[in-house]
């Protein structure tokens, strides 16, 4: 790939001569440039997929509602989500006379950095990941808890009753899902014996019903069924998304810790929380779906699997929204920690004695 | 100065100005925000180690959950800076020799005859395709099994006994059951009352 870029560049540049001029001032600060561009071939197709989201998720809510949904702006109302990222762009931040200034935007910074970073270990096709390191699953539940401290930043700097109590709500809700979180990746982790997330996909590529052509009963989500399952609900109650969203829940507390923030501020949280739910969808596909891996034996792998499958995890999303009703909060809390918790450790003593006994699977 | 030495007196030097802004700021909100940017950093060096499993865990438990609950804490709390800092300056018999005595020790416990580079050779470097995690998962579930065990026992002693400390019967205490509400019919709710209509 490096090879082919390089001499795309070289043929460009040299239809104007400047090829080696320009090369002798490159070529030193190269390998930078080179994953500067993979970071932007990674961030610009988020960020559009994230605008697309917001449009598909008004679609999709308003199908569901017997309505038409946005359908003004552009043919088929396609130039939605762009008209909204220009209006918040252009609109005035506002800071709250009380506010704390400093923290006031650190927030919607702490909450948008940590949701680009965690991209950065995904394989998006066999070899295809940014950074392909060894602890990548550790490394992205490290980011992805860091995610918190946007929330709780923004909500305290606000200094405005409705930002705090969204705060406060967010910090317990998202610290105790956090751990059925990681709880259910101990579980893969055990089975694919790596915590790289490559190697956890190839790990699902291999098995009777891989060697027989339906590799879709050889991936992780058979096996670890409850798993999946508790790990894609603590992914929902992760990123805020109803029905698990009283940190923001409209009826209460208006936007929760976003009250106080407008224009591209305001825009940031939003970006995050759009970003994280592709980035649940993306985790969930790449750990108990496969990732880039093909369904059935006569069909090549690659990309277009694992954006099939997000894009089914994202409908999933969007479906939950628009059916369920919001949770109460002591039931949130007693789903986390009464129900997936110790759900998640009976499956790890589960997975633990199945892999001594001579039926283990997962070699 | 290689890439990773100037990489090493970036994040120390954040990580001494973040430690020394965790004392010194007036607002306990601000000073627990510093010290997560100090862990943050401490994480970076331990980074440069090639510990990663241990830098990454530092971030999941310390930052990700510890300092989340702090915060929480904090945040709830009414602190009033100037009541706390009444007599401040009155416990200075007391405080100032413990400063001096720590100090003391620390230099002659890191000090270069026995953290020097003499004293404490470069490590051989990691062999190419061992996992740093698989490493230490070996060492801890085979060689130090039982301290490891030990310590984990410990700390569930410890975790009962916080719950135990805290546990009290309250009488006014309304609780639910979940399974009683979902076992809720539209019978045990609802009746329906016919009645004839009222017409003229």
């Amino acid at each position: 790939m490096e090879n082919a870029v390089l001499q795309f560049f070289q043929w460009f540049w040299n239809l104007f001569g400047l090829w080696d001029a320009l090369w002798a001032v490159v070529k030193p600060v190269w390998p930078l440039v080179w994953v500067l561009m993979k970071i932007v071939a990674i961030i610009l197709p988020l960020m559009l997929s994230v605008a697309y989201l917001t449009f598909w998720e008004r679609k999709i809510i308003g199908w569901m509602q017997v309505r038409i949904g946005p359908n003004r702006v552009g043919p088929w109302g396609l130039l939605q989500p762009i008209a909204d990222g220009m209006k918040l762009f252009f609109k005035e931040v506002l800071v709250p006379t009380g506010a704390n200034k400093a923290l006031f935007f650190v927030g919607p910074v702490m909450a948008i950095a940590p949701a680009l970073a965690a991209w950065s270990v995904v394989p998006f096709f066999d070899g295809g990941a940014l950074a392909n390191i060894d602890a990548g699953l550790f490394y992205v539940l490290a980011m992805t808890s860091m995610g918190i401290y946007g929330v709780i930043i923004a909500g305290w700097a606000s200094n405005s009753k409705y930002p705090f109590l969204g705060a406060m709500r967010a910090s317990a809700q998202m610290v105790s899902y956090e751990i059925a979180m990681g709880m259910a990746l101990v579980c893969v982790l055990m089975v694919s014996n790596s915590l790289n997330l490559s190697d956890i996909v190839r790990a699902q590529g291999r098995g009777w019903f891989a060697d027989h052509g339906a590799g879709f009963l050889s991936w992780n989500w058979i096996p670890l069924l409850p798993m999946f399952v508790v790990y894609f609900i603590s992914g929902v109650a992760e990123t805020n998304r109803a029905p698990f969203d009283v940190v923001e829940g409209e009826s209460e507390i208006v936007a929760g810790h976003m009250v106080e923030f407008s224009g591209m501020a305001f825009a940031m949280f939003f970006l995050a929380e759009y970003a994280n739910m592709i980035l649940v969808a993306t985790l969930t596909s790449v750990l108990f779906l496969g990732g880039w891996l093909s369904p059935v034996g006569f069909l090549p792998d690659g990309f277009h699997w694992l954006a099939v499958k997000i894009s089914f995890f994202l409908f999933l999303f969007l479906w939950f929204r628009a059916t369920f009703p919001r949770y109460r909060y002591d039931q949130i809390m007693r789903l986390g920690w009464k129900v997936f918790v110790p759900l998640t450790l009976v499956w790890i003593v589960v997975i633990g004695t199945w892999m001594v006994t001579p039926w283990n699977i997962f070699k | 100065m290689d890439f990773k030495t100037a990489l090493f007196y970036i994040l120390s030097a954040i990580l001494v100005i973040a430690a020394l802004r965790v004392v010194t700021a007036r607002n306990p909100v601000h000073a627990v925000l510093f010290l997560v940017l100090a862990f943050f950093n401490a994480s970076g060096l331990w980074l440069l180690l090639q510990a990663e499993f241990l830098a990454i865990a530092l971030i999941v438990v310390y930052v990700g959950a510890v300092m989340v609950l702090f915060l929480f804490v904090v945040m709830m709390l009414d602190i009033n800076l100037e009541r706390l800092r009444q007599g401040f300056w009155g416990n200075l018999w007391l405080g100032g020799p413990i400063a001096v005595l720590m100090v003391v020790e620390m230099v002659a416990v890191l000090s270069a005859r026995s953290f020097g580079p003499e004293a404490m050779p470069a490590p051989a470097a990691a062999v190419a395709g061992v996992s740093n995690t698989k490493a230490l998962g070996t060492a801890i579930y085979t060689d130090y099994v039982y301290p490891f065990e030990l310590a984990s026992v410990i700390l569930l002693v410890a975790l009962i006994a916080a719950v135990v400390l805290n546990l009290r019967q309250r009488r006014d205490n309304k609780q639910l059951n979940p399974a009683e509400q979902i076992a809720v019919r539209r019978k045990d709710r609802v009746r329906i009352v016919s009645m004839p209509s009222e017409k003229e």
